[in-house]
């Protein structure tokens, strides 16, 4: 039997469909930025072997697609054994995917609080735990807010690509939709615009925040 | 049982991965050339306030920039043919990165454009420069080579970004691997080499652009 679409039961699956972008986009920017923060601690640490790894683990993140990195866990997870569902590839792709970049944007955020910071702080005779928790992190976390937010939108214009690995967020129930209403120019319209609602005042927020702390400096 | 990885069955391929390659390298090329074009249009609109197009490439900044490439990619090869444009995987693949690309680079160029100095422009007018001179001697050409490195990244994200072009069956390097593994079934081995073809492409594009700009924008230190 034909089911009939209205234009309400479109809007309504895709609705119910957001929530897992929404879902997803939350798990893998909070778990990222703990993976991440890892990796920065690490990348801007004294030994240079754990610099050199973390390096190049940036490296490889930021120079292959994103859909190659989550083809990759999810093949790979299951020859380690680990019965994956397109879930918890999803989840652990973007998760790696997001701490390679927010890594990489803190440090710069590091690199930018002024050397003689790190000198003065030395001078009175901080430890370098020290120097990180009181001086350098607190001023890094100021000059960090604005590209994290931005870095967001990111983030969750990623998880489309989650749908190609046969995670049924908004992008696969949009394909799907599309071909079972043959009106693939609403459908993905209304996907577009869905994404749009989701990104748009993560923009503006990370556009704002960039003009406050630019004005303050 | 440990697994045992076989890289025969892939490298067995190494030509249609290579002309994959080749497709995907070929895509980014066009994409980037038109892409940087319309974004060097869209760039010189926004800072000079050219009304009602200034709007118009706001517009279109912003929802390309929230909204993600693959549905981008869709609607082009998908949703347009139902108002009767219907196109080619190739032509719709080259038109969605031309689109992406544009509107990153619009933002990008116009950074460049708008840390031009006042007294340059001053200075042109006063040496007779007309207004095309003018723009392309002393506001575009610094312009390009303050924000170069910005665009390269740019593009090398667009390559990136165009291996969910084989989900409209343009047949680029990831459309080649998913090809091959589903002949050889070794899925990890395939994507595996993909990924680093896709690296060493990225390295290999962020040489050869960086030498351009050098060579081209920026110009030869004398």
């Amino acid at each position: 039997m034909f089911v009939q679409f209205t234009t309400w039961d479109i809007v309504r699956n895709l609705l119910e469909a957001g929530r897992w972008t929404l879902a997803l986009s939350l798990i893998a920017f909070v778990l990222g930025g703990l993976v991440g923060l890892a990796i920065l601690f690490a990348r801007i640490s004294k030994n240079r072997l754990l610099q050199a790894l973390t390096k190049g683990y940036i490296e490889v993140f930021q120079g292959t697609p994103l859909l190659m990195q989550l083809f990759i866990v999810f093949f790979g997870l299951s020859l380690l054994g680990v019965d994956v569902s397109p879930w918890i590839a999803a989840a652990v792709g973007l998760t790696l995917f997001t701490s390679a970049y927010l890594a990489e944007i803190w440090r710069g955020c590091v690199e930018s609080v002024p050397r003689g910071q790190w000198e003065a702080s030395a001078s009175l005779a901080l430890s370098y735990t020290q120097q990180m928790r009181y001086v350098v992190l607190p001023q890094a976390l100021r000059i960090a807010i604005a590209p994290t937010v931005g870095f967001s939108v990111q983030v969750v214009k990623g998880t489309a690509v989650t749908s190609i690995i046969g995670f049924a967020e908004l992008t696969k129930t949009g394909s799907m939709l599309a071909n079972a209403t043959f009106q693939p120019f609403l459908v993905f319209g209304l996907v577009a615009a869905g994404y749009f609602i989701l990104c748009y005042p993560l923009s503006l927020y990370a556009k704002s925040l960039e003009r406050k702390f630019h004005v303050a400096r | 049982m440990a697994y045992q990885f076989d890289f025969a069955p892939v490298l067995q391929h190494s030509d249609l991965l290579l002309t994959g390659a080749a497709f995907t390298l070929a895509l980014t090329a066009v994409g980037a050339v038109l892409g940087i074009g319309l974004g060097i249009v869209g760039a010189l609109c926004r800072a000079w306030k050219i009304s009602p197009f200034d709007r118009l490439f706001g517009l279109y900044v912003e929802v390309i920039r929230n909204t993600p490439f693959l549905v981008q990619l869709f609607f082009i090869f998908f949703g347009l043919p139902s108002l009767g444009v219907k196109m080619t995987e190739w032509h719709a693949a080259v038109l969605a990165m031309v689109i992406n690309l544009g509107a990153y680079s619009t933002e990008i160029i116009r950074a460049g454009i708008q840390a031009t100095p006042r007294g340059q422009i001053e200075a042109a007018s006063s040496l007779a420069l007309t207004r095309l001179q003018t723009f392309r001697h002393v506001v575009l050409r610094p312009a390009l080579t303050r924000v170069w490195p910005a665009l390269v990244s740019q593009v090398i994200i667009v390559m990136l970004g165009s291996s969910v072009c084989s989900q409209i069956a343009a047949e680029e390097l990831t459309f080649a691997a998913n090809f091959i593994q589903s002949r050889n079934f070794r899925a990890f081995e395939t994507y595996f080499v993909t990924t680093a073809m896709y690296f060493v492409m990225a390295l290999l594009i962020r040489q050869l652009l960086m030498r351009l700009g050098q060579r081209f924008i920026v110009g030869r230190p004398r």
